[in-house]
């Protein structure tokens, strides 16, 4: 480190901009990163958030389950007997339209969480009366709330025109970006085929999924076979939520890019760098440094630059991801960002490598004489 | 044809090297079985014409290029038998170079380069920074040493170089062209300075030059003519 160390005190200008094109891109990194977990969270925390292992579909269901999926509140029995199965419990998924109030009040997409009040799957309230007592009653998540919903508050939904009245409040939960309102199973079959007055018998034993809590190593494919139904685990339900296999693809691509041309840009920068040094690297050897003793000084260089500028790219970009935070789906988490952080480095220093490989091709020869 | 000197053990000896550069047709032969031996405190200087070979003959006798055909000792091992590295570690131990035009690393300070030097073999201790302020205050160059060489006069790079090429006290010093970018008075000077750091840390040393007129300073002066030494 030697040299490296000074010459970055006397090359500070061009350290500098390849620093500030390093410390950019450690910025868009970090956005990029909350926007893609505030995206992941905005189309299924409510999924994240059940307490279940995994979720069984209709097995002739494809692509997006919850909207293609309907079993019976027999097969939520059937697979409660089962071995292995600790809980199951019907759960219903519907997207409906809502006005706060009556005709003319605001408008609002919900995403309608069906479940048994008082089994597994009903959320505590954090404010509020959790889901029993009042068959129209609903908890809604903070998301709804934000829209300026109260306790209290009646929503007519679908249409039928089904009234729900707001009987408490929940965290953030929210499905294919929609905010979540968790409902009485009842209640939600009737905003599902949003017929007014009593159901039909046969709807009123339907359900979109049964949730489960399996023990490790059940044997899902033997239970699926017999009942007919198709079991997915918590993880690969995300992908039915609607949008979230596109979102997250493309912004994956989007980070990849960067990652690549961060990984180009530190390597061409490195490139240019031990060109120029060329004529250094030879007298380096000539006074009987070794190879390894001038790639690690100019690693170390680079590193040293990478290490800098992502540090100081990722506190901007924390900075700037905290105003953004509440005007867009954003969401930094600590896993995320050093992962963006760690990328940046670990492909800066690849790139930077492939460059500074060149040394070993430099001959101590040529610091004789006039060639240089 | 031999160059002995007859009453010191040499610390260089080259014996019957041949060197070709390029192929076939394009072959040419840079040194032409030359024999040559310096003992400690010696100071040989070798001139003669552009592209007569003075190059190649420091190329060779400090291991930065293998000869085609001779043997090399450098501190009683010969280079020939040695692998890239071996060499390279052999060069950092037993010689110092001084560069045409000084080749100053453009961010180290005057007595950086020393460090580097000592940094580069493993050897920064407290003795071989005792030793580089020993060596500036030696060339003159104490009250520049915390300067770049873009703030030192041509002069004053190559007594840097000279200083840094002695710093870890090597057996063989090989100095190239010394002079080649510096006026008369300055070229005198740096040649009396080699003379005298020669005899004072009994280094043997190898001057090569086009310059006739710095030649007074050497022990013996040899004349390189189309890589044969006379």
């Amino acid at each position: 480190m030697f040299l490296a160390l000074r010459d970055l005190r006397v090359a500070r200008g061009r350290f500098a901009l390849i620093g500030a094109v390093v410390g950019m891109i450690a910025v868009l990194g970090v956005i990029l990163s909350g926007l893609a977990s505030g995206l992941a969270d905005s189309g299924i925390s409510a999924l994240r958030a059940l307490p279940v292992t995994h979720l069984a579909f209709d097995r002739s269901a494809s692509g997006e389950l919850f909207s293609r999926s309907t079993v019976t509140t027999d097969t939520a029995r059937r697979w409660a007997g089962e071995p292995g199965v600790r809980k199951a419990e019907p759960l219903g998924q519907q997207l409906v339209h809502a006005r706060l109030g009556g005709a003319g009040g605001k408008q609002l997409d919900l995403a309608v969480l069906g479940v048994r009040p008082d089994g597994f799957l009903a959320p505590p309230p954090l404010s509020g009366k959790p889901l029993s007592g009042d068959p129209n009653g609903v908890l809604v998540s903070e998301e709804i709330v934000k829209e300026g919903v109260r306790i209290g508050d009646h929503l007519t939904a679908g249409q039928a025109g089904t009234r729900l009245t707001v009987v408490g409040t929940i965290g953030r939960a929210s499905f294919g970006h929609i905010g979540v309102v968790y409902a009485p199973l009842p209640l939600w079959q009737r905003l599902h085929y949003g017929l007014p007055g009593a159901l039909p018998d046969a709807a009123a034993h339907q359900a979109t999924a049964v949730a489960l809590q399996l023990a490790p190593g059940t044997d899902t494919g033997a239970i699926d076979h017999r009942l007919g139904t198709r079991t997915v685990d918590k993880a690969g339900t995300y992908a039915a939520s609607p949008g979230y296999t596109a979102e997250s693809s493309t912004m994956t691509l989007i980070r990849g890019f960067l990652y690549a041309i961060s990984a180009l840009v530190v390597g061409s920068f490195f490139t240019v760098w031990t060109i120029q040094r060329r004529h250094e690297i030879a007298l380096l050897k000539a006074i009987g440094a070794a190879t390894g003793y001038i790639l690690r000084d100019a690693l170390t260089q680079a590193a040293v630059v990478l290490l800098a500028a992502t540090a100081a790219g990722t506190a901007v970009g924390l900075v700037l991801g905290g105003a953004l935070n509440g005007s867009a789906p954003f969401s930094l988490q600590a896993d995320q960002v050093t992962l963006a952080a760690v990328l940046l480095i670990v492909l800066g220093l690849a790139g930077a490598a492939v460059a500074i490989r060149r040394i070993t091709k430099v001959q101590a020869l040529s610091a004789l004489g006039g060639d240089r | 044809m031999n160059h002995p000197a007859p009453t010191k053990t040499p610390v260089l000896r080259l014996t019957g090297v041949t060197l070709h550069l390029g192929r076939d047709q394009q072959q040419v032969t840079a040194l032409d079985e030359v024999d040559l031996t310096v003992a400690p405190g010696e100071f040989v200087a070798v001139t003669g014409p552009s592209g007569s070979g003075k190059s190649s003959l420091l190329a060779v006798g400090g291991g930065l290029q293998s000869p085609t055909r001779g043997a090399v000792h450098v501190a009683g091992v010969d280079l020939t038998t040695l692998k890239e590295h071996q060499r390279t570690a052999h060069r950092r131990r037993h010689i110092g170079y001084v560069f045409q035009h000084a080749n100053l690393f453009t961010s180290l300070t005057a007595r950086e380069q020393l460090l580097l030097t000592a940094h580069v073999a493993g050897r920064l201790d407290a003795t071989t920074r005792r030793r580089a302020d020993d060596l500036l205050e030696a060339v003159g160059m104490t009250a520049r040493a915390g300067h770049r060489p873009d703030r030192l006069s041509g002069g004053e790079r190559q007594r840097v170089g000279i200083a840094r090429a002695l710093v870890l006290a090597p057996e063989v010093l090989l100095v190239d062209e010394p002079t080649s970018a510096l006026d008369r008075a300055r070229a005198r000077d740096i040649v009396g300075l080699l003379a005298e750091q020669t005899r004072l840390h009994r280094t043997a040393t190898v001057m090569v030059t086009h310059d006739h007129e710095i030649l007074d300073a050497a022990d013996r002066v040899l004349t390189l003519r189309d890589g044969r030494l006379s």
